[in-house]
């Protein structure tokens, strides 16, 4: 149904990742019902819709996370969902970033230790690592945190920690799920001017799941899910 | 908006010429509808004729319009009265949005599909309001706030009807 949009991209060429008729569910909770979702390269998408109706599980097919019960995610002309899960996670560690509602950082490690993670992981020295880290101190406006324990932060503190963890490593894709969900407006509007800032700097693509109309203003356009489907709110073409 | 009330609140910082309340008003409040020159005069006039304002002599060599205003006490305890009062909750209770959605379902339309329509375009506009908070101006901002917050609340309305819809039109049907 949704699908005519999904192909005009394609042809349009630019796809930094789409999924096709995706399908899920869990035990017997359906999920996702032949969801379609098409995203450009540096596009910023809001995924939209009511609590339940399936943006995270959504997130998490294109992601590589999870696995569709049928349907395809193309990323850079590869199947995600056809790999073995070693390779899924490399590509994860190498392409992808993350940002969840609650920052799920390492509370044992320092801010600038959590934001170097994606780094380290990647093979890039330690100390490069932590001095690429602790450039983004500022821009956070967390200068001197840079050695606090990220469990000492607070929760506005500590998410523009994950923010620049998930940012560090220049994504080709960011997932975020809900990463204003646990702030007040004025956090949500300082993670949501930053995510967007760099993520157009970098050109990183984004995909954000959010529930909140003012954090979706931030995105270049937005789809709702309703039922597992997603339903483009682009103008109809006739 | 209360024009007189603005101009006055300007000229409560300095005695000033009606050109430069003009520019003041315009590059604060007008938001693309720039005050007339002829109002911000007859404005003017009236809040000398009601001794808020005292009007200076015009400056030599200038035109007609190069006089200065000063406050008057009269015209002070106003602004600072006018700017203590709260308005008026207005909960908005007859606007369009709702009496389209009533009608709608009275006759026998698909009130979802104006309701769709209706929060592709609030959320349109929110992103141009968005847009406008990354120029950097602290004052564009909370404008562009005051209006973001305003969409969001329609837009909670028109997902709260759109869970609805099925009860309401039994309801407006009967
Ligand atoms: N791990 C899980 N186990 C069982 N059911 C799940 C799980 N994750 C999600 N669901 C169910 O799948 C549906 C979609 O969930 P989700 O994608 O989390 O929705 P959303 O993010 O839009 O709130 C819901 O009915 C939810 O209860
Ligand atoms: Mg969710």
């Amino acid at each position: 149904m949704t699908g005519a949009n999904g192909s005009s991209l394609v042809q349009a060429g630019g796809v930094a990742i789409e999924g096709r008729n995706l399908v899920l569910s869990f035990g017997e909770t359906p999920a996702l019902q032949g969801a379609d979702l098409c995203v450009k390269r540096g596009e910023i998408v809001a995924v939209m819709g009511p609590s339940g109706s399936g943006k995270s599980t959504l997130l998490y097919c294109l992601a590589g996370i999870l696995v569709p019960d049928s349907g395809e995610v193309y990323f850079d002309g590869q199947r995600l969902d056809a790999m073995r899960e070693a390779e899924r996670s490399r590509l994860r560690r190498d392409r992808f970033g993350f940002v969840f509602q609650f920052g799920q950082l390492v509370p044992e490690l320092t801010a600038e230790e959590n934001v170097a993670l994606p780094l380290l992981l990647r093979g890039t020295h330690r100390e490069e690592a932590l001095r690429e880290a602790r450039s983004w101190f500022e821009q956070l406006e967390l200068e001197g945190m840079e050695r606090h324990r990220t469990g000492e932060m607070s929760g506005g503190q500590s998410q523009r920690v994950a923010l620049a963890r998930g940012l560090v490593a220049h994504p080709d894709v960011l997932f975020a799920d809900e990463p204003t969900g646990s702030l007040d407006s004025m956090n949500g509007e300082l993670v949501m001017g930053l995510l967007t800032r760099v993520a157009r700097q970098q050109g990183s693509t984004v995909i954000l799941v959010t529930h909140e109309p003012r954090v979706a203003a931030y995105a270049d356009r937005e789809v709702i899910v309703r039922d597992g489907r997603v339903s483009s709110m682009a103008p109809v073409m006739q | 908006m209360s024009v007189p009330m603005a101009l006055l609140g300007l000229l409560d910082r300095e005695p000033s010429h009606g050109y430069d309340l003009k520019h003041d008003y315009d590059a604060y409040f007008a938001r693309g509808r720039p005050l007339p020159f002829g109002q911000v005069y007859a404005t003017l006039a009236r809040l000398a004729r009601d001794g808020k304002a005292i009007v200076g002599e015009a400056e030599p060599g200038a035109g007609p319009d190069r006089k200065r205003y000063t406050i008057t006490e009269t015209g002070k305890s106003e602004v600072e009265a006018w700017l203590a009062e709260p308005i008026p909750a207005e909960p908005y209770l007859q606007t369009d949005l709702f009496v389209k959605v009533v009608l709608s379902l009275m006759l026998g339309r698909r009130a979802e599909e104006y309701l769709d329509a209706q929060r592709a375009a609030h959320l349109r506009r929110m992103r141009e309001l968005t847009e406008l908070k990354q120029r950097d101006s602290l004052v564009d901002t909370l404008l562009a706030d005051h209006g973001l917050f305003h969409l969001e609340a329609d837009l909670r309305w028109i997902d709260l009807t759109e869970a609805r819809l099925a009860a309401l039109a039994e309801e407006v049907a009967s």
